[in-house]
């Protein structure tokens, strides 16, 4: 799908503000609540917006710690990637798994009550997944920018 | 400050979060609630905090945005380097999506978006390299990635 002004118009005014009616964002891009609702059925279609989703404050469900896990993997085994991925998978706890490019292979975010549960859960299901040779954990402080906007 | 929450309410965190455009009817019907018992719901984890927002989510591969990576940034030792200079300058690049203070071998995680790995380059030595304080810079480049859904709530 070719983009125009106005289709980058409209992404960044949802980016900003996801919850904002048709009208107010006809009114801020300028244009009829027509064409605002025709264009964003497009992009929708296209893919181009793929959906919406709400943003959860761990932290007031009693999620305390975020670990951030880099995982070194053990090449020689033709399987290791995949065997790992599908046993990581299972973990309740383990809220993203990315395969990288670079010094680590896989990164692997583990969100936990407390660090007693982070212990647990590092201890009993972590370090028995297969193929590990090396593991760096770094632990999340404060978060000082989070967003998905892209620079568009 | 922790908010105490049932079951129902776990139900409809998890269906928002597979689905954050479902109305309070979608979701009331997934959970087994009727319309306005399910609004009054999500209301309150609204009201809470829980629920902290609502994002739109785009495709960036189709806005060409093909390269992510993940960077690691270790701040420098010698002299005075004050993080409020560095965390200021480096949540002000709108490539930069993530800036997390982190304990371990870095002091800081980053995420990049760009178009492309040379766009990526341009970013790293003219935007991060030159941010105050900045020491060593490892740099992994997002292949692949699953992220698992609500299901530790």
């Amino acid at each position: 799908m070719q983009l125009d002004d106005m289709d980058h118009r409209l992404l960044r005014l949802l980016q900003e503000d996801a919850t904002q009616s048709i009208a107010e964002l006809a009114n801020k891009a300028g244009m009829s609540a027509g064409t605002c609702w025709r264009r964003i059925e497009k992009l929708e279609a296209a893919g181009v917006i793929r959906g919406r989703k709400i943003v959860i404050d761990y932290a007031k469900l009693g999620y305390a710690v975020l670990v951030f896990l880099r995982i070194t993997l053990d090449k020689t085994n033709g399987n290791a990637f995949e065997e790992f991925i599908q046993k990581a998978r299972k973990i309740p706890e383990v809220e993203a798994i990315q395969t990288l490019l670079g010094r680590v292979d896989i990164r692997m975010d583990v969100r936990a009550r407390d660090l007693k549960h982070y212990h647990e859960i590092y201890r009993s299901r972590v370090l028995a997944l297969p193929h590990i040779t090396d593991i760096e954990a770094l632990m999340l402080v404060s978060e000082i920018k989070n967003t998905e906007r892209l620079a568009i | 400050m922790i908010v105490d929450i049932d079951d129902i309410d776990r139900a409809i965190l998890r269906t928002l979060q597979q689905d954050g455009g479902l109305s309070a009817k979608d979701v009331g019907a997934k959970v087994g609630l009727s319309q306005p018992a399910a609004w009054r719901r999500i209301k309150r984890l609204e009201d809470s905090g829980i629920i902290n927002g609502r994002i739109i989510i785009l495709d960036r591969e189709k806005l060409g945005f093909d390269v992510v990576v993940y960077l690691g940034v270790k701040l420098m030792t010698k002299g005075r380097v004050s993080l409020d200079d560095f965390e200021r300058a480096v949540c002000a690049i709108p490539e930069v999506q993530l800036v997390q203070h982190v304990l371990g071998v870095y002091d800081y995680r980053l995420k990049v978006v760009a178009r492309d790995l040379s766009d990526f380059e341009r970013i790293l030595r003219r935007r991060i390299m030159t941010l105050p304080g900045v020491g060593n810079v490892e740099s992994n480049v997002l292949l692949s990635e699953e992220k698992a859904v609500g299901t530790a709530i």
